[in-house]
């Protein structure tokens, strides 16, 4: 009997041990913190899988902020799985983080940095499961300081430090913004749980235009969250200066809890037909301005963050669509090719820098490092029997049968225009001559985590039924009352 | 049967990937798919035209989504020309000077995903497969191709990318058709449908022309054709030869599979539109070819030109002109692979293809001049050769079409100006094998080899198959005709 809030607790527990491990036993290599928090993780993730839904006791207060549907448990996997990855390629990337931060002792501040990114998977949970705007406001501060904390996190790299700056103060900005949305919201309906909101609203004894003007507030809020533009200033400059790891935690956590608040909020407030034509408008935005502003990148940290806007564009077409299936699949999606491509860059960019240059001639240096680029290049732009594919295949099919027939034409064309900046890093891969000779060996673990994520990747792009028999009826939780 | 056609070439490409003897493998590979898909043409029953050796698997049951294959006489054909096609490219191949494993692993998923894509029954497996091709176009071109290689690579994928996705949006849009209780991939299933009249013929124009537009993007219809000389040139000969002789058929089977019997409707009504756009490919682009100095280049457009006339047939709507259609992508596909594998010989010695460097090549490669010449002959339309049978099938079909005796309909003037493309592809042909074989030899050195021994073979087997179904298309015709009996019975 394991009930849905046992697995945030436990995830909370995890971190907290790790944390105290990290500062009693001083000793401890603190590599073997690494394992255990993704020994806990693990075993989290399996318990997912054993849930009982709450029965007898749904009417305990709890239940007014948190909820324990099979869109929350699937947020859950996507943020666990997420978590253990990043956790993964934090091992690969410990020197250059230590060469990130002081020199005091043998192994500095690595404790926090396993520590940290387990709270933060607890907060992303907890995001999921939150239908009352209060919970919303409190799981996404825990999320957001975290990563002020993780972002900043290498010291004496500049680059590092300018990025966390700029992040603490949009974020900051972004949360001014949420809690006014939420004051309008709960001066106009007198509530904060969100269907109890809806209740309000569509009883129609509302002033529409405070609690419009909330939403909007809220959605900008949210905008800032899932990077979609004119919210997305801070994206280049934060991803690229921030630690590689963090930086794919950041662009698929971050965006993953976004994109599951959105959905939650939105169900109630797309009875606002205002709110519908402001999303059109916001999604035709971020797909130009993401697809296009990645073409000239010969960075590929920096590509992958305007890629992650790009991608936030095609989320948001389903999100228009009203079709919860098509945006958690492409979110499963999005998790598993960004996650491998951050992979390989942290691999590669050991060896060198994470410019595209960098990448020249991989297939000579190592054929399984470009395949699995190769892989993850393909899986983004798209080319079917890859997740991508199914995912871009999805969205359009609901677009087209909300007849968005604006945004598909825009999304074919950025599709065109996303073959290009994906493919160039292909075209690096094998069709350069190397700069350098040396070969690339990859270990045993990022090597299992890389096949394990590629075959994800092409499983789901030829055998997606996995993920729609998690999630079966879910476009009925999510219905909208149009 | 037909999954172990369709698989083999994928499967020989992973093993290929993971380091087995390049080559032989690949030829290996090669001459087992042509075997099967030849015994799976022995044993295919041509009367009725309903679906053979079908297979399906359950793949979603939300989205209505099978993995179906399944064959009748228009994808056998399709397979069996990929298939002699494939072996036939792997026999051109040269030595590879670097990656010669990616290299022939490339080819072979081509060929793989167009057999993939010819078998599936099923909207989105039809589709995936052929995207299969994609990346190993780009890398072909890009890394062993030659002249301006990279812009080219990037020209055509791009391209086609957008052009898929174009084709995407239709297909889901075909999808959607359908009431949401009975959506289905199935192409059967929609054939069905749409022989009962479930599919709007209002709701039919918009697909038709995305379909048309996309497949369009993919066959090198005319304004969307800039990308097919420019990557033909580029392409190293065996890419070229798989391309533009079985993969750029796809599209066209494609109208042939599902806007025809599908969309009949928007099929006549937009058919004004279809006969000027393949005007533009037999005269416009006829004459541009004409104009061409490099023989790749004028390979890759005369290309171009040829899928007019598969347009014509596929315009005609009746059985005579759609089966005629169905013929001349086979033997198209047979000519130009010849052709293309040739000029990459022809490239590998002299390394010019430029008609005012070239000439006199006659007397050093003569086995090299005959065998050309012998395309050159198939492509113009001889009798004899396959393309006449099919060519004739085209012309007639399409001059029958609302023919009566008083005076010349659209579909009349329309023949009467594409016949004139046989004459404007006789004039580039012949006189590109006069500049390149006859005359006095150009500024190329004096010992070039001519074709070894085992490209005789290769060439041999394209050229025996061309003549084979020249002398007897009526096995061709038993063999698709009944694939389009059902098509239009409408009319009848």
């Amino acid at each position: 009997m394991i009930y849905a809030p046992a697995l945030e607790i436990a995830v909370f527990v995890l971190g907290t041990i790790i944390l105290l491990l990290d500062a009693f036993a001083t000793r401890l290599n603190k590599q073997v913190l690494c394992h255990i928090a993704l020994i806990g993780l693990a075993l989290i993730f399996a318990a997912t899988f054993f849930l009982t839904p709450q029965g007898a006791e749904r009417h305990a207060p709890m239940w007014n902020f948190y909820s324990d549907d099979m869109v929350a448990v699937m947020f859950k996997r996507i943020a666990l799985v997420t978590t253990a990855v990043v956790l993964l390629m934090t091992i690969d990337y410990a020197g250059t983080l230590r060469a990130g931060v002081q020199k005091e002792t043998a192994q500095p501040g690595l404790g926090e940095f396993f520590a940290l990114p387990v709270f933060l998977c607890a907060g992303l949970m907890w995001m999921a499961s939150a239908i009352d705007f209060v919970m919303i406001f409190v799981s996404l501060e825990l999320v957001t300081i975290s990563f002020y904390v993780l972002v900043g996190y290498m010291r004496r790299n500049p680059a590092s430090l300018e990025a966390g700056v700029k992040y603490l103060v949009l974020s900051a900005l972004s949360t001014a913004f949420l809690v006014y949305g939420i004051t309008w919201i709960f001066g106009a309906t007198g509530e904060t749980n969100l269907q109890k909101i809806a209740a309000v609203l569509a009883g129609g004894r509302v002033e529409r235009n405070p609690a419009l003007f909330g939403a909007v507030l809220v959605l900008i809020a949210l905008g800032f969250k899932i990077a979609a533009v004119p919210f997305h200033i801070w994206v280049a400059d934060v991803y690229q200066g921030a630690p590689t790891p963090i930086t794919a935690y950041l662009s698929v956590g971050s965006k993953a809890a976004g994109f599951v608040v959105l959905l939650r909020v939105l169900q109630v407030f797309l009875v606002l037909p205002e709110i519908q034509r402001l999303l059109v408008a916001i999604a035709i935005l971020t797909l130009i301005y993401g697809n296009l502003a990645a073409l000239p990148q010969t960075n590929v940290k920096r590509l992958l963050a305007y890629s992650s806007i790009a991608h936030a564009g095609y989320l948001l077409i389903g999100v228009v669509s009203f079709s919860g299936r098509a945006v958690v699949f492409y979110l499963v999606a999005y998790l598993l090719m960004t996650l491998l491509g951050f992979a390989v860059l942290i691999v590669v960019a050991q060896r060198g820098g994470d410019n595209l240059v960098d990448f020249a001639g991989l297939s000579r240096r190592s054929p399984f490092l470009a395949f699995a680029m190769l892989v993850a290049m393909a899986s983004l732009a798209g080319v079917p029997f890859t997740a991508g594919f199914l995912g871009k295949f999805l969205v359009f099919d609901a677009a087209v049968a909300e007849h968005h027939f604006g945004l598909v034409v825009i999304g074919v064309i950025t599709v065109g225009a996303g073959f290009y900046y994906y493919f160039k890093v292909i075209r690096a891969i094998y069709w350069d001559k190397p700069v350098t000779g040396d070969r690339i060996v990859v270990g045993l673990r990022t090597g299992a985590m890389m096949t394990s994520l590629m075959v994800g990747i092409l499983l789901f792009g030829i055998y997606p039924e996995p993920i729609f028999s998690a999630l079966r009826g879910i476009d009925s939780t999510l219905t909208v009352s149009r | 049967m037909i999954l172990l056609i369709m698989f083999a070439p994928i499967a020989v490409a992973g093993l290929i990937m993971l380091g087995f003897r390049a080559r032989r493998w690949a030829l290996g590979g090669a001459v087992f798919t042509l075997v099967c898909s030849l015994l799976e043409y022995v044993r295919f029953q041509s009367r009725g035209g309903s679906f053979q050796d079908v297979h399906t698997f359950r793949i979603s049951s939300q989205l209505g989504l099978n993995f179906t294959v399944g064959i009748d006489g228009l994808s056998m054909i399709m397979v069996l020309l990929a298939a002699i096609v494939l072996l036939a490219a792997v026999w051109f191949t040269g030595p590879i000077e670097n990656h010669p494993n990616e290299f022939y692993a490339c080819l072979l998923l081509i060929a793989g995903g167009a057999i993939g894509a010819f078998a599936s029954l099923d909207l989105f497996f039809f589709y995936a497969f052929h995207e299969l091709a994609l990346i190993p176009t780009f890398l072909l071109i890009g890394i062993w191709g030659s002249g301006n290689r990279r812009a080219a690579a990037w020209k055509v994928t791009i391209y086609l990318a957008t052009g898929s996705f174009v084709l995407l949006i239709g297909l889901i849009m075909l999808y959607q058709a359908l009431p949401a209780g009975v959506r289905t991939f199935d192409i059967r299933l929609l054939q069905a449908a749409a022989a009962r009249g479930e599919i709007a013929p209002a709701a039919q124009s918009p697909i038709y022309l995305l379909l048309l537009m996309g497949f369009g993007i993919l066959i090198s219809l005319v304004p969307f054709h800039t990308w097919a000389p420019e990557a033909y040139a580029s392409a190293p000969a065996p890419a070229a030869m798989l391309h533009a002789g079985v993969l750029k058929k796809f599209g066209l089977y494609g109208l042939l599979r599902i806007a025809l019997p599908i969309l009949p409707d928007a099929v006549r009504q937009w058919s004004n539109l279809l006969l000027i756009l393949l005007l533009g490919n037999i005269i416009y682009i006829g004459l541009v070819t004409i104009a061409q100095r490099r023989l790749d280049w004028m390979l890759g457009y005369s290309s171009v030109m040829h899928m007019g006339y598969i347009f014509l047939g596929i315009a005609s709507a009746n059985i005579l002109g759609v089966t005629g259609a169905a013929i001349l992508m086979l033997a198209h596909g047979l000519s130009i692979a010849l052709l293309f594998g040739i000029t990459g010989e022809i490239r590998r010695r002299v390394r010019s293809l430029d008609f005012d460097a070239l000439g006199g090549l006659a007397r050093q490669m003569p086995v090299a001049a005959f065998v050309f010449g012998l395309g050159v002959f198939a492509s113009i339309g001889l009798p004899g050769f396959a393309n006449f049978a099919a060519e004739i099938m085209v012309v007639f079909g399409a001059f029958r079409n609302g023919f009566d005796y008083g005076h010349f309909q659209r579909f009349q003037w329309a023949t009467v100006l594409a016949l004139w493309g046989v004459v404007i592809s006789a004039i580039y042909m012949l006189r590109a094998y006069r500049r390149v074989f006859l005359g006095s030899p150009g500024e190329t050195e004096s010992s070039l080899s001519d074709l070894n021994p085992s490209l005789r073979v290769a060439s041999a087997v394209l050229i025996t198959a061309s003549i084979c179904f020249g002398f007897f298309p009526q096995r061709l015709v038993k063999t698709v005709s009944p694939a389009f009996d059902n098509y239009f019975r409408v009319e009848k």
